[in-house]
């Protein structure tokens, strides 16, 4: 177990002008489940290639423990890897399987016989230990990559969407299993996912890059609740945060019809960078509809009931693209308005995240 | 040729699988019929002349070239007798010395260079390859002059390592393409998920690599062993007595006196029948190595 540090680590891939990874720097500490998250094509999976040793680090370094593992093989860098694919040995049984990275340790047949019985017991892998890859279920089959990695007691699991290739209900039970024995080994965890609900449940630490940047690193919440610019504001929640940008005039925000007051403290942030438009996020939890004398007026074009919850889909009056709705809100399902109803939204004071319409950093605190 | 026999199904599902089954040959009963006539005719016409070789070579010599053709005779093994006789044995021994051998090395040597042109592809890999490939373009009758002269330098005239050496060379272009063909093939993660695992390039090769394409490295030496196995330009022109092939053999019944048919046909028989054998036995596993990308 060991502490993993990226150090402004860069990839380019060959032919190619952008690097896929962009001086990437992160530090994650010994025993935490950091998770990489991010769009299609933002360069995760090559990140933690990058640290299982699949990939070159073009610039930068990248630190296990206090080894520097730059240049290192990967086999010797004592890190286990769990593939999107499994990359089981398909001529293998399960047992000879999860034994492989033991017997190229030349660790005593003994030993290696109990840590894959262990594995298997935790697993719930037992009956299948003389089964070939093949006539195995594709959670089975997952079970059995994850078996891999945990027998060898690694420096740290390596794992690059193992998630994706199940069915919705198993992948949910999964995931709450992986996060509760990666809790109980201890063993420092990069686990990469575009799925942005399975990286705020399991991670301790959220990591989001996006076109090969690192957009910020920090706690499930935080990362919700404080989002450092407006594409991690737009990419962590479902339904999205609502992000638009409005005219600022005299501590005005036009929204609509409607002159809504903004803060003292964006006002001055806006006046320090001189701007006169603000990018306005809201959650659709913190948008309330209030009688018709407050706030702004929109028509619904569409309610999602969805049991529990509600959603409002809605159009901001007085903006002239009928199309896309401007603004989704979570209602209380009880008494949703009907399509076509013309509505009365605020936005709970102090609920808002503005960015700069410029570079899309958040201005408030 | 090929086991297709199903196997039993189990008791319970018997009626079921045997009845889709019905169902299946029943609507697809015309057009079959006319594919599998085809494919009969085709057949026949292909394997007629093996038969024919088959009957002549238990003729007697005056019952083999006769107009019309005889059909029914007595079966005799006398030319089986004449050509074991005539020394048969030692020709054959050479050419299962150099075909095997020439084998093993092709194997030995393709499957490395295979690896260095596909998963871990030196520098102008494109450009190796396709030289590998360009020696095959050349006549063998190009090259049969130095090569007689640089073996006759070397003492290697008439000798069988002469000749395995040459097989290898001949055969290597082809299997390097065809390994190279079965590693491009193979998911990348678990080669990758191999060196995680702290295997070195030889045990990758050997543990993952090799029997991952176990099928595909059998079809491939099948291939070189008939190819070698049926070499003849190359025996005949550095051989004389010592070190001549089954093939070079062949041709000594095709005399200035007239065609020995059926002794010619005996002979035959018997060069064809490694062949054959080593056919069957890398049966099961040439099916699935010539199709190795479709089945995955
Ligand atoms: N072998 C390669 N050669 C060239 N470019 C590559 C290679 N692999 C990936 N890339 C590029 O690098 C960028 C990052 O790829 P990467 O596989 O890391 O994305 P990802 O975040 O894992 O995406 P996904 O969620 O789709 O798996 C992409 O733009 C991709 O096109
Ligand atoms: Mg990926």
């Amino acid at each position: 177990m060991a502490t993993i540090t990226y150090e402004a680590a860069t990839r380019f891939y060959p032919g190619s002008e952008r690097p896929a990874v962009d001086g990437l720097e992160i530090s994650i500490e010994d025993g935490e489940f950091l998770v990489l998250v991010g769009p299609s094509g933002c360069g995760k999976s090559t990140s933690l290639r990058m640290l299982a040793g699949l990939e070159d680090v073009d610039e930068g370094a990248i630190r296990i423990g206090d080894r520097d593992v730059t240049t290192l093989a990967p086999g010797r860098r004592d890190v286990a890897m769990v593939f999107q694919s499994y990359a089981l040995y398909p001529h293998m049984n399960v047992a000879e399987n999860m034994a492989f990275a033991l017997e190229m340790a030349k660790m005593p047949k003994q030993e290696r016989r109990r840590r894959v019985r262990e594995a298997a017991r935790i697993l719930d892998l037992e009956p299948f230990l003389d089964r070939k890859p093949k006539s195995l279920s594709g959670g089975q089959r997952q079970r059995v990559a994850m078996g891999r990695a945990i027998v060898r007691e690694p420096q740290a699991f390596l794992m690059d969407e193992p998630l994706s290739n199940l069915d919705a209900k198993l992948r949910v039970s999964t995931r709450s299993q992986i996060a509760a024995l990666q809790k109980r080994l201890g063993v420092t965890t990069v686990y990469v996912t575009h799925d942005q609900v399975e990286a705020m449940t399991m991670g301790d630490r959220v990591a989001v890059l996006n076109e090969g940047v690192l957009q910020q690193c920090d706690s499930p919440r935080a990362l919700y609740q404080r989002p450092a610019n407006a594409f991690v504001a737009g990419f962590i929640g479902s339904p999205a945060m609502n992000i638009r940008e409005f005219a600022v005039h005299d501590g005005h925000a036009r929204i609509g019809d409607r002159d809504v007051e903004v803060s003292d403290e964006l006002r001055a942030a806006l006046a320090d960078e001189g701007l006169d438009r603000v990018l306005l996020g809201f959650r659709p939890e913190s948008v309330d509809l209030v009688g018709p004398s407050e706030g702004f007026t929109a028509s619904v074009q569409l309610v999602e009931e969805l049991g529990a919850d509600a959603y409002l889909y809605c159009s901001i009056a007085g903006t002239d693209h009928a199309g896309d709705p401007d603004i989704v809100t979570r209602i209380d399902p009880a008494r949703p308005p009907r399509v076509g109803e013309t509505v009365h939204l605020r936005v709970r004071a102090g609920h808002e995240h503005a960015f700069s319409p410029v570079t899309g950093e958040r201005l408030s605190s | 040729m090929l086991e297709t026999a199903p196997t039993p199904p189990a008791s319970g599902e018997a009626s079921h699988s045997e009845r889709a089954a019905a169902a299946r040959r029943r609507t697809r009963r015309p057009r079959s019929l006319g594919v599998a006539a085809l494919a009969w005719t085709v057949g026949l016409v292909f394997f007629f002349p093996v038969l024919w070789m088959f009957l002549t070579g238990f003729k007697h010599e005056s019952e083999a070239s006769t107009t019309p053709p005889t059909w029914l005779f007595v079966p005799t093994f006398d030319q089986f007798r004449a050509i074991l006789g005539r020394d048969f044995l030692p020709y054959f021994l050479n050419s299962l010395t150099a075909s095997v051998l020439s084998t093993v090395l092709v194997v030995v040597l393709a499957v490395p260079a295979a690896y260095a042109l596909s998963l871990a592809p030196v520098r102008r890999w494109k450009d190796a390859l396709f030289f590998f490939i360009s020696t095959r373009m050349m006549p063998p009758v190009a090259i049969i002059l130095p090569l007689y002269i640089i073996a006759n330098n070397i003492g290697l005239l008439d000798n069988v390592t002469m000749l395995s050496v040459v097989y290898t060379v001949m055969n290597l272009p082809i299997a390097v393409w065809m390994i190279r063909s079965f590693l491009v093939e193979l998911p990348a993660e678990v080669l990758e998920a191999s060196r995680v695992d702290g295997a070195s390039i030889g045990t990758e090769i050997r543990r993952i690599i090799l029997p991952m394409i176990a099928p595909g490295v059998a079809a491939t030496a099948l291939i070189c062993f008939i190819f070698a196995w049926n070499e003849f330009f190359f025996a005949v022109s550095l051989t004389s007595t010592k070190a001549a092939t089954v093939p070079v053999f062949l041709t000594g019944f095709i005399t200035a006196e007239g065609l020995f048919l059926a002794q010619l046909s005996a002979a035959s028989m018997m060069a064809a029948l490694p062949v054959i054998l080593a056919g069957w036995v890398a049966q099961k596993w040439l099916v699935r190595g010539l199709s190795l990308g479709a089945v995955k």
